[in-house]
């Protein structure tokens, strides 16, 4: 990226949307697949939440036997292309190598990138269907969740429907995290393997609008709804309505699909909120050739919801962060034009709900920064209206289900994913919603068989 | 899904990995646990006239930081009784009826003996045996395994008495401590064996404690010396088997075993004549489990290959084996390196000028960046600079069209007489 704003180029700004980390040379990928100890009841495969078995896909590598390392991560996670990228692996199974405690860990997203490029590289179609076994399943959003949930009761043998609403199947992989950590091609190509097992994806399609749920829970034997989350939900300051105002979720998205923009050159952005939405509207931004990009946090750098390796990346981006900051008023001029974001310095009171200290405004504190884009990450809003059109019991939006078998009030309709996530249930990770996705295919399946059986 | 059963002198097992006689094929537990894992046969912990084992038996070899390249054993035969055996390998066939279980025997050379003990494992019903010619310490100062298999008539005979009262297949197992292992597996099919398996340890020892003037390992400060096998081996034990598959006078089935990790080791095995391998070690340092990339990843390769029985690919590389008095003298490759790909390391340079021919020189291009040339005239194509080269791909080895017709040095020899010499 140059800091001579006058002097870049639009095909400046699409390189700053390449994926950032080269994969593994061959070589490398041998020598680090070599270090794997191949551990008995490996410690990594026990932190994964989809539980790859990671010592057996590395040894693969480490023989040659690429389609093979490709097929035992992607059977256990049909997502495991797109995880490889955006997993918190330090969190995860990095975090719990052997080898943090005599050398340094195994570069597992690393290894499972390279097995899974050479699938997509070679095309390998790595899964069959099951035999059909005369039962049908509609599954309304085509995210991780989704998807996840239909190669599996593909795999079991059921016909399966998928209700997009956007134009490619994907969900947040394909246009939510930004392209340099996740370019579209992987998440396009998970999508391909589920289709390949003769799985309906009906894209551009939204329940709720283009089909009812009526008709889905007359239609079908199962439903299984996996919608996400909807967008950025409202600041409730004034100025908000400005143009210049974006949704961080939207903000990511026109640059996963529409042509590089150069509006953002130079100019000052504010991104509110600091989870991994916040981190990535922010260094979007940046590769945007944005002079100046902030992110302002309410509380401090603690309670930040964003991982530590995304607060590493934004920083080397030479994202600004103000912690305990709360925006209270956008400025503009008479044109309407943003020129500024007044807000309040905060600190941290008594615990709230949460248990999290809650942030109280520090009287008299005011003060504006000069900034001409503001862009909103302050969490997710729910489809609560669609979840009622099911008649699904849920919790401000949150679908309840029952634990262990994923299903809702309606015993014929389950739930995975960012949809049940939050007020206590789970976390918003693609690996998560891809392992919901698994259960949700095996309970439906218990339930309609009476069997226990994974694919 | 290409076909992986095999059929080995009409032993059958569904696919060619089999566990070496050793530690791995010790017990009936063992074994079924083998065969849960997906092998495909087992060859069981050596029979005969069970034996006092020492404390601090193995010791192994690592290299730059890998741990066992090569592994070394003082272990003898079973220290179980025949009973006890006969017992689980009964159990276990009935369990397992399409696995390949084979009896690995070793008593002294005498014919009642070898009657005796085949007759009371007859019973069980085993898929076949394997006479243990092989193991090179203990057993062989009692006048068995090495000591047995080191001299053909032995061999011959005892294969011969084997041979009057089994009804199932007959494998011997030879022992590389030997010139000419050839020697051995033509007794052995002069015996009348129906296949030869190899190879069983190499005499070793594997270090001496440098401070307290001990081997590796010992036993209460003293040692002997062991059996050495392991990926450090395999290159032996190819060799070994390549030589018998070519040897018209052998002619019978191949169960390769040395050093074999993974499926990658197997197919070069079975490429060179091997119709099952046998895995000791590979399977002590990781577990049985290593056998399920070994499957994965032949079935891959034959389905890559489109080949449909794995049987397919047995000897494929042994009419490539030969004499090296029929290799071309006048086939001819250089070094060529790529500087692009190039680390500038060096290594190729020192090699050649200390060891090899001093053809590769450093240069600068025409910008004062380091270069290495092969000087392609004075390259003999020996390989040594790529294989220091620390980088894939920097340095490769061209033909180069000679300016003679092939002439081996069986050809010239008959030709010397003639004037014109053909080779350079
Ligand atoms: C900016 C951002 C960055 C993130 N970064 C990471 C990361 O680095 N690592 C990580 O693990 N997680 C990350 N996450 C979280 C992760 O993306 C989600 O947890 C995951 O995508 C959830 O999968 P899902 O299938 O439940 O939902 P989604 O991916 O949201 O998929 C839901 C799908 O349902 C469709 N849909 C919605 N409503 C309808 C309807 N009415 N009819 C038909 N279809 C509908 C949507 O179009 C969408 O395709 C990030 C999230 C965001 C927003
Ligand atoms: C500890 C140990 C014990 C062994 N015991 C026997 C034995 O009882 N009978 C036998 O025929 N070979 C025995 N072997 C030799 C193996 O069967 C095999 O031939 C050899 O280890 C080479 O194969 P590998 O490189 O896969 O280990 C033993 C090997 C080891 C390491
Ligand atoms: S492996 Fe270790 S614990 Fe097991 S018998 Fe050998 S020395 Fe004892």
């Amino acid at each position: 990226m140059s800091a001579n704003f006058e002097k870049i180029t639009p095909d400046d700004l699409l390189a700053n949307f390449r994926e950032v980390k080269p994969g593994l040379t061959n070589q490398e990928a041998m020598e680090e697949s070599n270090r794997c100890l191949f551990c008995y009841d490996a410690p990594c495969t026990i932190a994964c939440p989809t539980g790859i078995d990671i010592p057996s896909f590395i040894k693969k590598i480490a023989s040659g036997n690429l389609k093979g390392s490709a097929t035992t991560i992607m059977t256990a996670n049909p997502v495991g292309a797109s995880c490889a990228r955006v997993c918190p692996t330090e969190e995860l199974c990095e975090g719990a190598c052997v080898l943090n405690e005599s050398t340094k860990s195994i570069m597992i997203g690393d290894l499972q990138r390279h097995a899974t490029d050479w699938a997509i590289k070679n095309e390998q179609v790595l899964f069959k269907a099951g035999k059909k076994n005369g039962k049908t399943v509609a599954i309304v959003g085509g995210g991780p969740g989704g998807l996840s949930a239909a190669r599996e009761l593909a795999l079991l043998g059921y016909k399966v429907t998928i209700f997009e609403a956007e134009e490619h199947a994907g969900g947040l992989d394909s246009y939510g995290i930004v392209s340099f950590r996740l370019p579209q091609a992987v998440s396009f190509w998970e999508v391909e393997q589920v289709e390949s097992l003769d799985v309906e994806i009906r894209t551009n399609t939204t329940v709720g609008k283009d089909i009812q749920p009526s008709e889905l829970l007359e239609n079908f034997d199962r439903v299984v709804v996996a919608i996400g989350m909807s967008s950025v939900p409202a600041l409730g300051i004034e100025g908000e309505n400005l143009d210049g105002v974006f949704d961080a979720i939207e903000f990511v998205k026109d640059t996963k699909t529409k042509p590089i923009t150069d509006d953002f050159v130079g100019k000052r952005v504010a991104v509110i909120g600091a989870g991994n939405t916040a981190i990535d509207g922010a260094t979007c931004s940046v590769r945007l050739g944005a002079e100046n990009v902030k992110i302002l946090y309410r509380r401090t750098i603690e309670e930040m919801t964003a991982y530590d390796y995304e607060y590493e990346f934004a920083k080397q981006d030479g994202v600004e962060f103000r912690w305990l900051t709360q925006p209270t008023k956008i400025i503009s001029d008479e044109s309407g034009k943003i020129t500024g974001l007044e807000c309040i310095k905060m600190e941290l009171g008594e615990p709230g709900e949460d248990g999290r200290r809650r942030p109280v405004p520090v009287e008299g504190s005011t003060f504006t920064l000069a900034v001409d884009v503001i862009v909103k990450a302050i969490g997710q809003s729910r489809y609560t209206k669609l979840i009622e059109g099911f008649s699904l019991n849920h919790n401000g939006g949150v679908v309840t289900v029952n634990e262990e078998t994923y299903q809702t009030s309606n015993p014929n309709v389950f739930s995975c994913g960012d949809v049940i996530f939050g007020k206590g249930q789970g976390e918003a990770m693609v690996v998560s919603a891809a392992e919901q996705g698994k259960q949700v295919a095996y309970a439906l399946h218990r339930q309609m068989f009476g069997v226990a059986e994974t694919a | 899904m290409a076909d992986l059963s095999i059929n080995i002198a009409g032993i059958k097992s569904p696919n060619p990995f089999w566990l070496a006689s050793g530690p791995p094929t010790n017990t009936g537990y063992q074994v079924q646990r083998a065969f849960e894992a997906g092998w495909g046969g087992a060859v069981w912990k050596t029979l005969g006239e069970p034996v006092i084992n020492t404390s601090s038996r193995f010791a192994a070899v690592g290299y730059n930081g890998q741990r066992v390249m090569g592994f070394n054993n003082i272990e003898l035969i079973t220290d179980r009784s025949l009973e006890e055996n006969l017992k689980e390998i009964y159990e276990t066939k009935k369990k397992y009826p399409n696995h390949a279980i084979i009896a690995s025997l070793m008593v002294e050379p005498q014919q009642e003996k070898w009657h005796e003990i085949v007759k009371r494992v007859e019973e069980v019903g085993v898929d076949g045996y394997e006479l243990n010619f092989g193991c090179p310490h203990g057993m062989a100062e009692r006048g068995m395994g090495s000591a047995s298999g080191q001299v053909p008539e032995l061999v011959e005979k005892q294969t011969y008495w084997t041979k009057e009262v089994a009804t199932k297949p007959v494998i011997v197992k030879l022992t590389p401590n030997i010139t000419d292992i050839t020697l051995t597996a033509e007794a052995a099919t002069r015996g009348g064996a129906d296949a030869v398996s190899m190879i069983n340890t190499i005499n070793s020892l594997a270090g001496v404690d440098i401070d307290t003037w001990n081997t590796i390992p010992h036993v209460g400060n003293k040692g002997a010396h062991g059996g050495y096998c392991g990926p450090a081996v395999k290159p032996i034990a190819l060799n070994m088997v390549g030589e018998c598959a070519r040897n018209e006078r052998i002619g019978i089935p191949i169960s390769g075993i040395g050093g074999v990790s993974n499926w990658q080791d197997a197919v070069e095995f079975m490429l060179m004549g091997s119709t099952s391998v046998q895995v000791c070690t590979a399977a002590m340092h990781h577990g049985f489990r290593i056998v399920e990339d070994m499957i994965d990843g032949l079935n891959n390769y034959l389905d890559d290959k489109g080949i449909a029985s794995v049987m397919d690919i047995v000897g494929k590389t042994v009419p490539k084996y030969t004499n090296w008095g029929d290799l071309d003298l006048n086939y001819q490759i250089v070094a060529q390196i790529d500087n692009d790909i190039c680390i500038n390391c060096n290594k190729c340079h020192i090699a050649c000028e200390d060891t090899a021919h001093q053809c590769i020189d450093m240069l600068k291009d025409d910008f004062g960046k380091d270069i290495l040339k092969v000087r392609e005239e004075d390259c003999v194509g020996c390989n040594l600079c790529a294989i220091v080269c620390p980088v894939d791909g920097a340095i490769e080895m061209v033909e180069v069209e000679s300016e003679f017709p092939p002439m081996t040095w069986n050809e010239r020899q008959a030709t010397t007489s003639s004037s014109v010499n053909l080779v350079k």
